[in-house]
């Protein structure tokens, strides 16, 4: 069954904390994975495998420059999770 | 009619013998990098794991490097120059593309007349020169070859790139194949991706020249699509590794060393869990103080780990190169 937002963005807490070492409660809707969440490009290109495994869906290098804030992840994975 | 062709004879498998490296005098810490990139130490460090790497001066030529870190791996064989029966150099920062500067080397060694080529296969050039060197041992085309990975990358290194000006270094590394009762190079898991051939490029082929000034034309440069390397890299390559272990039916458990090519520390961190390497595992981390050195960082790599002793003579290590084409080629081999 496809995740809901709110799923999504627990997940994708969950990994930016795995990978970046962020606390969860602070990877929100608004927040931008490089200014607020530390995350650089290369932890970037982790959390997004990471997310593919978890959502099931296909995130193109070309796309991921697009995904600056965690919103930007959630509302692409919302759209394509298969 | 046809006649009966007498076959070649070889060896029954063939292993590394000896490993050498030569490293350029001049260390080039990141503060020098910075003259020319607004950036820091500490985001270099971060992002690549390197505080200093070795620019070759005038003298410390292509060549000149090959015949240095050759003369230690054939020493480290047991063997002589006159030993040695082919050399094969791996190299993209030779800038001449005939002849090969393999002869120069072989000739410059004492070699006397081997057969000798170049092997454009960016990093993963040693791995590749590595198989073909197995393949000559136990075909029978020739007993002890010679294997070099060189390169003077600081000539194709843009020093106002921001995202490559740190990262790469000149150096040189050799072993010697020769024969062996016992199987010490595994099958070799390789390939190329031609559909990721723009990923990472030379910025401008050799003939922009040809009738232009040179003045207006920058010389041309190694870049790449970070991302997109650091995907492939981590991902793929950990797959293609995976498969080395099992084409040559040995667990991660049973490895005592890891010595992936040197190109991002944090590439080489994150193999390592995708692998999951076992903790007793010894990973090659020669990036931090050489950069990356294209096809050279395989054997500057393995004779470092020998020479501070966090890996001995008959380990069992895997090798991996991978870069530009994209290629790759995997092996599990026994350390000289």
């Amino acid at each position: 069954m496809a995740a809901t937002q709110e799923e999504i963005v627990k997940g994708l807490a969950e990994i930016v904390n795995e990978i970046a070492g962020i606390p969860v409660e602070d990877v929100q809707l608004d927040k931008s994975f490089t200014d607020d969440l530390d995350v650089d490009s290369l932890s970037m290109v982790e959390v997004v495998v990471a997310a593919e495994e978890r959502f099931d869906v296909k995130i193109p290098d070309d796309d991921v420059k697009n995904l600056k804030t965690v919103g930007d992840a959630a509302d692409y994975i919302l759209k394509h999770q298969a | 009619m046809t006649a009966k062709i007498k076959p070649s004879k070889g060896a029954p498998y063939a292993r590394i013998l000896g490993v050498g490296g030569y490293r350029p005098t001049r260390v080039v810490p990141n503060e020098e990098i910075l003259k020319y990139i607004d950036s820091s130490d500490e985001w270099i460090r971060t992002r690549s794991g390197i505080s200093t790497r070795h620019w070759a001066g005038p003298q410390e030529t292509v060549a000149e490097m090959s015949v240095e870190a050759a003369g230690k791996a054939i020493a480290d064989a047991g063997l002589t120059a006159e030993d040695v029966d082919a050399v094969l150099v791996a190299t993209v920062s030779h800038f001449k593309q005939t002849p090969a500067i393999a002869t120069e080397i072989a000739h410059r060694l004492g070699a006397g007349k081997p057969p000798a080529f170049d092997i454009s296969a960016g990093c993963a050039g040693f791995t590749y020169g590595l198989t073909l060197a197995k393949g000559m041992v136990t075909e029978g085309s020739a007993k002890y070859v010679l294997v070099i990975g060189v390169e003077r990358l600081s000539d194709l290194t843009d020093k106002e790139d921001r995202a490559t000006a740190f990262l790469f270094g000149d150096g040189a590394g050799a072993v010697v194949v020769g024969p062996s009762d016992v199987p010490a190079i595994g099958p070799t898991v390789w390939g190329s991706e031609g559909d990721k051939a723009e990923t990472i490029k030379q910025t401008l082929p050799w003939d922009v020249y040809r009738g232009a000034n040179p003045e207006d034309v920058r010389f041309p440069a190694i870049t790449q699509e970070g991302q997109a390397v650091f995907r492939w890299a981590v991902y793929e390559m950990a797959k293609v590794a995976q498969e080395a272990l099992d084409a040559a039916g040995i667990t991660a458990d049973e490895l005592d060393a890891f010595i992936p090519h040197q190109a991002n520390m944090r590439i080489i961190d994150s193999m390592i869990k995708a692998l999951k390497l076992p903790e007793h595992v010894a990973v090659a981390r020669d990036i931090e103080t050489t950069g990356n050195t294209s096809s050279a960082s395989i054997p500057l790599a393995m004779e470092r780990l020998l020479a501070t002793g966090q890996a001995k003579s008959g380990d069992t290590a895997l090798v991996i190169g991978f870069g530009a084409g994209l290629v790759y080629a995997a092996a599990v081999v026994t350390l000289p």
